[in-house]
């Protein structure tokens, strides 16, 4: 933790689902990220040391600096259904506090709906991910979160050029069209298995090391 | 119905992850689950699968209690389903979902026969996956050899 260049980056992943916070856990920490999970958006911002009389006071700083310190946060990830506050609360939230609104927000749901997703991105989230989350998807909150962290321009460039070779500014009409296209590409992954292998392919070569001892089915090269 | 006269190579269970995913039991999510694993997780697909049926037994409760309770309240069951839809997504259980999303239409439509019929279809392919899952993980641990003895019964 701290200001090291160096340091890794710290997501606060929020699922009510445990099985989900597992899987996002890994997903995140095969990726090189610290994390840490929590079961509901009263717990995150718990975490992030956001209150809820804070909101009324614009003035009053929301977080102690000692506790900023001591839980830098670089980029959030919530599920969008869940009891009590939901993952659009939890973003609104973030999003209208002066401490945390810099902070990324990704959103992840089970139900592709059109105007779910827009009414996300509007509010300021950076990407929507249809569950379940994969490898894929988790490679492209890098570039979100060096935004917010200052880091040596040279590798900041390479690491750009790795994940994809899309320009990071973009606008929102675009980024939605994007997303779109993404969770449409998602949404025929499974018939389409050969497509599917070969962007797995590209997910492992970014997100896992090579070394592996014990023998693994690829779904590549066995033939039945 | 596969015969089990096994050689206990990795290749055997290559055969029996292909034949699960031709089938229809486990989609790519399954294998997805299988490539987060590593030296320092070996058994990340076994602890999901495990904690799955554990947290999805108590998930069929509730919908259990839920449909038989009267008068039927379709919300809750919705909310249950919904729950325990995303979570068989999350492991790949492909024709566990598939039933889900019967049930799912049912609920939406208040039908409570449909859902009472599908529901019986959800339990049996929940209850039948669990144990190809079993015999998968087990056969898994034969294949690494005596040194990977960790993990246990599914669930």
């Amino acid at each position: 933790m701290g200001m090291s260049t160096e340091s890794q980056f710290h997501v606060l992943a929020v699922d009510d689902s445990i099985i989900d916070r597992k899987l996002i856990e890994r997903l995140l920490k095969t990726s090189s990220y610290q994390v840490t999970t929590v079961d509901s958006g009263t717990k995150a911002l718990e975490f992030l040391g956001l209150h809820e009389d804070d909101e009324s006071n614009p003035e009053t700083p929301s977080v102690s600096p000692n506790n900023h310190q001591e839980v830098e946060v670089n980029l959030i990830i919530t599920d969008y259904c869940m009891p009590g506050m939901t993952g659009y609360d939890l973003l609104r939230k973030i999003k209208e506090s002066s401490s945390l609104r810099d902070i990324p927000v990704v959103i992840m749901s089970s139900e592709n709906v059109p105007s779910r997703i827009s009414r996300c991105l509007e509010e300021g989230a950076e990407e929507f991910f249809l569950k379940p989350v994969r490898l894929s998807d988790v490679n492209r909150l890098r570039p979100h979160m060096m935004k917010t962290k200052l880091k040596d321009p040279k590798q900041e460039n390479e690491e750009n050029k790795e994940e994809s070779g899309k320009p990071e500014s973009r606008s929102q009409e675009e980024k939605e069209e994007q997303q779109q296209h993404h969770q449409q590409q998602q949404l025929h992954h499974l018939p389409q298995q050969q497509h599917s292998n070969s962007n797995k392919r590209k997910a492992l070569e970014e997100g896992l090391s090579p070394d592996r001892t014990r023998p693994r089915y690829n779904g590549l090269t066995t033939v039945v | 119905m596969l015969v089990v006269a096994l050689p206990r190579t990795a290749l055997f269970l290559q055969a029996l992850n292909i034949y699960y995913f031709n089938k229809g039991y486990l989609d790519e999510q399954f294998i997805q689950l299988e490539e987060l694993e590593d030296d320092d997780n070996p058994n990340f697909v076994e602890e999901m699968v495990t904690t799955f049926y554990n947290n999805s037994a108590r998930l069929l409760q509730n919908i259990e209690q839920a449909l038989v309770s009267r008068p039927i309240d379709f919300t809750k069951l919705d909310n249950y389903m919904h729950r325990f839809k995303g979570s068989s997504s999350s492991i790949g259980a492909t024709r566990v979902k598939k039933e889900c999303t019967i049930f799912t239409e049912y609920c939406k439509k208040a039908n409570a026969e449909g859902c009472i019929r599908t529901f019986l279809q959800v339990k049996q392919e929940h209850a039948c996956l669990r144990r190809k899952l079993e015999t998968y993980f087990q056969l898994g641990r034969q294949a690494a050899g005596p040194s990977a003895n960790a993990g246990g019964q599914v669930g």
